[in-house]
């Protein structure tokens, strides 16, 4: 085998160009990769990106705290809870607001919902690129559950705005409750059937063992987070690390690769998968009585009925759209996991309105520019495959 | 602990430091970036060998000190960040580039260049990276409104802010 490929690359002199997208069925998503080939092996690829960017931190200095959320929603549209609570946390921590607990476990049931239909829209997309559309048709069905899900909490499903600084805009509804306990219950056999379909099948281990690998000093080097970081065997997980929205209560473990390729990445999100059914679990049983949104008047809107009837409901309501709130000057970072790694967010208060800085750290923004040195030398297949087990979102990436 | 430590490694620098947040924020003078961020990334001890982020801020207001470029580092092996902080003048925005330390800063300092107009010397491939090609200006200064300048309701002292003096707003981009 090996000698085949030597000879090979030494038959042809002349290599060929070829654009892989940017408008590509294989590449999920509007990303240009220029390659050099040499007969199917790749020599070289450069990526051009910001064919979807849309100036999220300009627009986010002409917006008042609450009216980013809906931007943080087109980040990672694959799992935009975590990006909506992510920002609220942020701002939390600026103001200094205290959540109630029953406003953390919430956050944690939404967030790990958030992350398995990440990680299932992306491991069975790696299936799909493998040849396999079975497994992908039946997760869009699960995703789907969730989906309802969000839409019963926030009335939304893709680009959701979900929660409020403070809290939820609505308690748990007990159409909600149903439908999350019915998840529980059905989604792991389901899940393991789709994870039967593809963990040991040989056809898929020949197509991804080896495909697309990273050492764990490189990842490290280009600033590697999430599923990928942890494939290389680094286990590093920001919900440990630093734990927030509660975290530390609930007990789970974080998956480690070994290799760092395709395989261990996809193995890594199914582990993620099952551990965060356990985490939602948890929160679950534990989840405390109590008010869905902390007492912060002047961040939490009032509701509509109060506005009508009292006062000091109108007030606030007129203060917080108004931008009348006071916002304390300062600087925080914050992060929380995403779907795809460390979602930072790195914002500036000079006590306006809006912020006078938001920088986000968009975790494919990072890693993506290790992708030419990850597909050198592979063949234009796995370059598809790698990408894809990458979880490279185009809404983040270009931001 | 880390500032001693560093103090002692660089006697010259005033570190002028503050926590903000919970998270070290320290300032070194840009011709010091690159050893002070190595000495920080090799010593055994620190191992801040992770670069989380990098970005710019605008201060129109703070001569000589227009841009802040912000590093945030880390440390796994700690759990430990810090915050860097250097200012270049608006006359000459000029820092050194990172990408020999840790690969991920390429893309990070075209991003820093392409939206603030930072040079980044020694950088292999400084291209604008999410804007188009032909750009000539840089829009996240605070010298680009976002919105027509010429809308007196959105005035930005109704917002509980003075605006920012000796900011001449370019008016070739607010044509309409």
């Amino acid at each position: 085998m090996e000698s085949y490929f030597k000879s090979y690359d030494s038959v042809d002199g002349e290599l060929a160009t070829v654009n892989l997208g940017p408008t590509h069925p294989a590449t999920h998503g509007v990303f240009q990769n220029i390659l050099k080939m040499d007969g199917e092996r790749i020599v070289s690829a450069e990526p051009t990106i910001g064919y979807i960017h849309r100036a999220f931190e300009k627009l986010a200095e002409r917006r008042p705290y609450y009216q980013i959320t809906p931007i943080t929603d087109r980040l990672n549209y694959c799992s935009s809870p975590i990006n909506n609570i992510g920002w609220h946390m942020t701002v939390e921590k600026l103001a200094g607001i205290e959540v109630p607990k029953r406003v953390q476990y919430m956050r944690v049931i939404i967030m790990e919902l958030a992350r398995i239909a990440d990680h299932l829209i992306c491991n069975s997309v790696i299936g799909v690129d493998t040849g396999a559309l079975t497994g992908f048709t039946y997760m869009f069905q699960e995703r789907e559950r969730i989906y309802e899900m969000y839409e019963e909490l926030c009335g939304a499903r893709l680009t959701t705005n979900i929660g409020r600084i403070g809290g939820f805009e609505r308690d748990f509804s007990p159409e909600f409750i149903k439908k999350l306990k019915s998840f529980l219950k059905e989604f792991p056999a389901r899940f393991e059937e789709f994870n039967s379909l593809l963990e040991r099948n040989r056809i898929f281990m020949d197509r991804t063992i080896h495909a697309g690998p990273i050492s764990a000093e490189r990842a490290l080097n280009y600033g590697f987070t999430g599923p990928n970081l942890r494939a290389t065997g680094v286990d590093y997980d920001v919900r440990v690390m630093q734990p927030y929205s509660g975290y530390e209560d609930f007990d789970f473990i974080i998956p480690v690769g070994l290799n760092g390729d395709t395989y261990d990445r996809f193995m890594v999100r199914q582990e993620e998968i099952r551990q965060s059914l356990r985490i939602i679990n948890q929160a679950f049983d534990n989840l405390p009585k109590g008010s869905h949104h902390a007492d912060v008047p002047a961040y939490y809107l009032p509701d509509k009925e109060e506005v009508y009837s009292n006062m000091e409901a109108l007030i606030y309501h007129f203060k917080i759209v108004m931008g009348e709130v006071p916002i304390p000057k300062g600087e925080v970072y914050f992060c929380v996991e995403g779907g795809n790694g460390e979602l930072g967010y790195y914002l500036i208060s000079d006590g306006g309105r809006q912020p006078y800085r938001l920088h986000f750290r968009r975790p494919c923004f990072i890693y993506y520019q290790a992708y030419p040195e990850m597909i050198q030398g592979a063949l234009l297949s796995d370059a598809v495959l790698t990408m894809s087990s990458m979880n490279v979102i185009a809404g983040e990436l270009d931001a | 602990m880390l500032l001693e430590q560093l103090s002692r490694q660089f006697p010259d620098i005033n570190w002028a430091p503050s926590e903000s947040y919970g998270m070290l924020t320290i300032e070194v003078p840009v011709d010091q970036l690159v050893p002070v961020i190595a000495y920080l990334k090799d010593d055994p001890t620190l191992q801040m060998n992770f670069l989380t982020d990098l970005t710019a801020v605008h201060y129109p207001d703070d001569k000589n000190r227009e841009f802040a470029l912000v590093y945030h580092l880390h440390s796994f092996i700690h759990n430990l960040r810090l915050r860097i902080k250097s200012f270049v003048p608006a006359s000459k925005p000029e820092a050194p580039s990172l990408t020999g330390l840790y690969a991920a800063a390429n893309w990070m300092e075209r991003e820093t260049y392409d939206f603030f107009g930072i040079q980044f010397t020694g950088h292999p491939d400084l291209r604008r990276i999410l804007n188009v090609d032909d750009m000539d200006y840089f829009p996240l200064r605070k010298e680009y409104p976002l919105e027509d300048a010429s809308r007196k309701d959105k005035d930005d002292r109704y917002f509980g802010r003075q605006g920012h003096e000796g900011v001449e707003f370019d008016k070739r981009i607010d044509r309409q």
